[in-house]
């Protein structure tokens, strides 16, 4: 075994050597800092919310928990609604929803998986305040006026005893009490409780709890909460609601990047979703497509640019530089109309045409709000990304390897396809995957020019954020896009060699 | 034009110019037989890369005729000229191994697989670089990357190679080394080569013949001996190895000796190089090792100069003497370190002369 290696002050040289390489590391990492902060706030964290987004699924849960729980019971299989007790937890859920104003909100939630539940929700939440269980308030109160007295409900409530007999009571009273303090800013102990507490008590009584004071209860002629849902509306008895329900009941979904691929979720399992709703794989391919495309054609006018650039003298060089330039100084929006006047039907390059008498005057191209006006402006948009690592990388190949080619015998084409183009491949890489990931995520142009055939999946994502606010398909479409971004990536490596890749030097 | 009959390059009244104002080269006229090593020697910015990429076909000539084996190549393409080249860079290409590399020239010739691979091998066999066949560039030496450039240059076998200040980024070692090797495979492959240096003793040591460029034109073109000893003009003079030089005016003429009168009003002898006439300014060139301070080894009616010595350097091979002669204190003298060679002493007076066919008078 080798000794060990000691430093001038007798420790081992290894340990000196990490301590010392340790403080460097921290005093750079002190100093990128800021930047680390400001990438973690600013990139990771809505990333990682993305991601998490994609999956949420809270919403049931937390709007209709007891009626979750009682669900769990239900079997659609029965071809049934489910039983009065399944209605009793809803109406407790939907009362306190309606006071939150959260039933719209996951009434819409579900409305993507089956359309009209948000109708069914709006609707019962205006009605349930209104239901016929004021009868069993009247009746308690009648039986004991104490049931009346809001601070006797507390001294209850907190009874530990109590509230082991009257479980449902005691849940919905407490809910209860935080939505009169949360939402109608009163105080619990001045409020008679309201009807669905009543409800609670009654149910528990019937169960068999024992009440803090004996009431009879004979008299009183039990309200069928399942014909007052179904009342309000007859789909409260459609099964597949409720299996709508409860197939998102869980707290994290597929569904959403079910969806972003055609298909969805059924009682049955995973199904392609009905032909005239499948639209996002063709999106996928399209925009990978079109981005391969706007990428092919970036290569094939910005080569032949770069190279001009690289070899030209330096005073035209400039000038050629400052052209390839200009479209930065221009606003992205004033660049994309100007493509619409050039591009329209009655636009100017169509008037060329017509003019020249190539095209004549009834046959006018269609050049804009289709796939070429995207492919068109695009390609104009993104080609500087092509050139200038293009530029760099041609910049550092001498002169004189075309040259050497050409002593050896060499004709131009043979030099240039064997010696030049070669060399300049880590340009068009960098060129390459600047420009596709660029253009698969662009936003605005589609937007502008595709009309309707030529749009990206990135304007349907824009499209869920702003305007069907769905954002939990917005982020499984983001996250799919990312993903497909970084599997290309992964294969350009596998087969380019991300190292072949040089913006210049 | 009977002078550059026969000759294998020939370079007529070669005129060029890249901006339309300035001549770059300026009337040249070079014939070069077949199997020469010809090597082009000046100062930089004389035009001596432009005299090569001319013959390469990479620049054209702006007026006068270049002649490979007596047919005039102006308007054939680089490629299509069968000249081998050798880069100061190496060019050699960085995404090709060094097998590529050298079967690179013989693919575009169309030349067989088999056939191919064993032209490579036998040229890398010739620069001692068989094993290094698999490897990139990049992971070559300095001199490793030369020799297979120069391998490179060769593989094809040309009738004519270039070589553009080949060894220029080298150490001294090494370049001396190669000096040796690439003069001995030009000439055991007899091939014509047209050498570029900045470097005087490359270019004795080297060539056949060294045409010396400066202003666009050849000063003096001749072999190395006589380039040395007998320079035809003063720039030749100044520029190959070291040399003093006097100045003054020409006295008198009598057949191959003339007596110049110095500015400081000494009267030397010399060999009336380019001076016609009596009366005509000169600059006198004499090499520091002709000079002799012995009386005994002077003929007797030889003109002497008095000197001081100022400084004696030991230089182990010889000794190196700077005098003041004549109103200069940059007259050199070298000796040679022999057992009985006098050493001298900064402050010592001593007499100085040499003979006459020593000392030239040029133009001034
Ligand atoms: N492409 C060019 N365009 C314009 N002028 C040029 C060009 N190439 C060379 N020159 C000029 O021509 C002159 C001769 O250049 P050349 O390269 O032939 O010199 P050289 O003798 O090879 O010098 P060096 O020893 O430094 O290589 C120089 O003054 C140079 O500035
Ligand atoms: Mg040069």
């Amino acid at each position: 075994m080798a000794e060990q290696m000691l430093a001038a002050d007798g420790r081992p040289l290894k340990a000196s050597l990490n301590r010392a390489l340790r403080r460097q590391k921290l005093r750079a990492l002190a100093l990128i800092a800021p930047l680390l902060l400001f990438i973690l706030i600013s990139f990771v964290m809505p990333i990682a919310d993305m991601l998490f987004r994609s999956v949420e699924n809270e919403i049931v849960s937390n709007t209709l928990p007891r009626t979750v729980v009682a669900l769990e019971e239900w079997d659609a299989d029965t071809g049934e609604a489910p039983s009065e007790e399944v209605f009793s937890a809803l109406y407790t859920d939907m009362t306190l929803a309606a006071e939150y104003k959260t039933h719209t909100r996951l009434g819409s939630r579900l409305n993507y998986e089956s359309t009209g539940i948000s109708s069914l929700f709006r609707k019962s939440g205006r009605r349930v305040g209104r239901f016929d269980t004021d009868i069993y308030t009247d009746a308690f109160t009648a039986g004991d006026p104490a049931y009346g007295d809001p601070a006797r409900w507390a001294n209850w409530m907190d009874d530990g005893a109590i509230r082991t007999q009257l479980p449902k009571t005691a849940s919905a009273y407490d809910d209860w009490a935080r939505m009169i303090v949360e939402v109608e800013g009163d105080d619990p102990l001045e409020e008679e409780p309201w009807d669905f507490v009543f409800t609670a008590l009654y149910e528990d009584a019937n169960a068999g709890g024992v009440l803090p004071i004996a009431v009879d209860l004979s008299g009183v002629e039990p309200v069928s909460l399942r014909a007052q849902f179904s009342d309000v509306d007859d789909d409260w008895l459609d099964v597949d609601v409720w299996q709508t329900i409860k197939l998102y009941a869980p707290e994290y979904t597929s569904g959403y990047f079910l969806n972003s691929v055609d298909l969805m979720k059924t009682p049955e399992g995973v199904e392609a979703r009905p032909e005239n709703e499948q639209i996002y794989i063709t999106l996928f391919i399209r925009t990978l497509i079109m981005s391969l495309s706007i990428m092919g054609m970036c290569v094939l006018l910005g080569y032949p640019i770069a190279w001009l650039l690289a070899n030209l003298p330096d005073r035209t060089a400039n000038l050629l530089m400052i052209l390839v330039l200009l479209p930065f100084w221009t606003s992205l929006l004033v660049r994309t109309s100007a493509w619409k006047v050039l591009l329209q039907q009655q636009g100017v390059i169509n008037d060329v045409l017509v003019w020249i008498g190539l095209v004549s005057d009834g046959n006018r191209l269609e050049l804009i709000n289709n796939q070429t006006g995207t492919i068109i402006a695009m390609t104009h948009i993104l080609l500087p990304f092509m050139i200038l690592p293009l530029y760099s990388v041609m910049k550092t190949i001498p002169p004189s390897y075309l040259r050497a080619a050409k002593s050896l015998g060499a004709t131009n084409w043979t030099a240039f396809w064997r010696v030049y183009f070669p060399q300049s491949v880590p340009g068009i890489g960098a060129g390459c995957i600047l420009v596709f990931i660029l253009a698969i995520g662009y936003y605005i142009t589609p937007e502008l020019v595709g009309g309707t055939k030529g749009v990206f999946i990135s304007n349907r994502i824009a499209y869920h954020i702003s305007s069907s606010l769905n954002w939990g398909l917005a982020a499984a479409l983001g996250t799919i896009l990312l993903a497909v971004v970084l599997i290309l990536y992964w294969v350009y490596d596998r087969i380019v060699g991300i190292d072949n890749v040089k913006l210049g030097g | 034009m009977t002078a550059t009959d026969g000759a294998f390059v020939a370079f007529e009244r070669v005129q060029k110019s890249y901006d339309g104002e300035n001549l770059v080269v300026k009337d040249l006229n070079l014939s070069m037989p077949k199997g020469e090593f010809l090597t082009m020697l000046g100062p930089s910015g004389s035009g001596k890369t432009t005299c090569l990429m001319m013959l390469a076909g990479f620049e054209t000539a702006t007026h006068g005729d270049i002649l490979l084996d007596g047919v005039s190549i102006n308007n054939i393409p680089p490629h299509k000229r069968g000249i081998g080249m050798v880069f100061q860079n190496y060019a050699l290409f960085p995404h090709m191994s060094v097998a590529e590399n050298l079967s690179f020239p013989l693919e575009v010739r169309k030349i067989g697989k088999s056939d191919r691979e064993a032209k490579v091998k036998r040229a890398l066999d010739m620069v001692q670089m068989g094993s290094f066949a698999g490897r990139r560039p990049a992971q070559l030496s300095g001199g490793q990357q030369q020799r297979i450039a120069l391998a490179r240059a060769l593989v094809f076998e040309p009738e004519l190679v270039l070589m553009d200040e080949p060894l220029g980024a080298l150490d001294k070692q090494l370049r001396e080394t190669l000096q040796f090797e690439i003069t001995n495979l030009a000439h055991e492959l007899g091939i014509t080569t047209v050498y570029v240096t900045h470097d005087q003793t490359e270019a004795l040591t080297m060539s056949d013949r060294v045409a010396v460029f400066d202003d666009g034109r050849i000063q003096q073109l001749a072999p190395p001996d006589e380039l040395y000893e007998k320079p035809e003009n003063s720039f030749v003079a100044q520029f190959i190895g070291e040399n003093n030089t006097l100045e003054g005016v020409v006295e008198e003429i009598k057949g191959n000796t003339c007596i110049v009168k110095l500015d400081s009003g000494d009267i030397i002898d010399a060999v009336p190089v380019n001076v016609d006439n009596v009366g005509d300014r000169t600059k006198v060139s004499i090499r520091p090792e002709r000079v002799e301070f012995d009386r005994n080894r002077l003929h007797d009616d030889a003109h002497t100069l008095k000197a001081e010595v100022l400084e004696f350097i030991y230089m182990g091979d010889i000794f190196r003497t700077r005098l003041r002669v004549a109103g200069t204190d940059e007259f050199v003298i070298k000796t040679r370190n022999a057992p009985d060679q006098k050493r001298l002493k900064p402050g010592e007076m001593i007499e100085i002369g040499w003979m006459a066919e020593d000392c030239r008078a040029l133009d001034a």
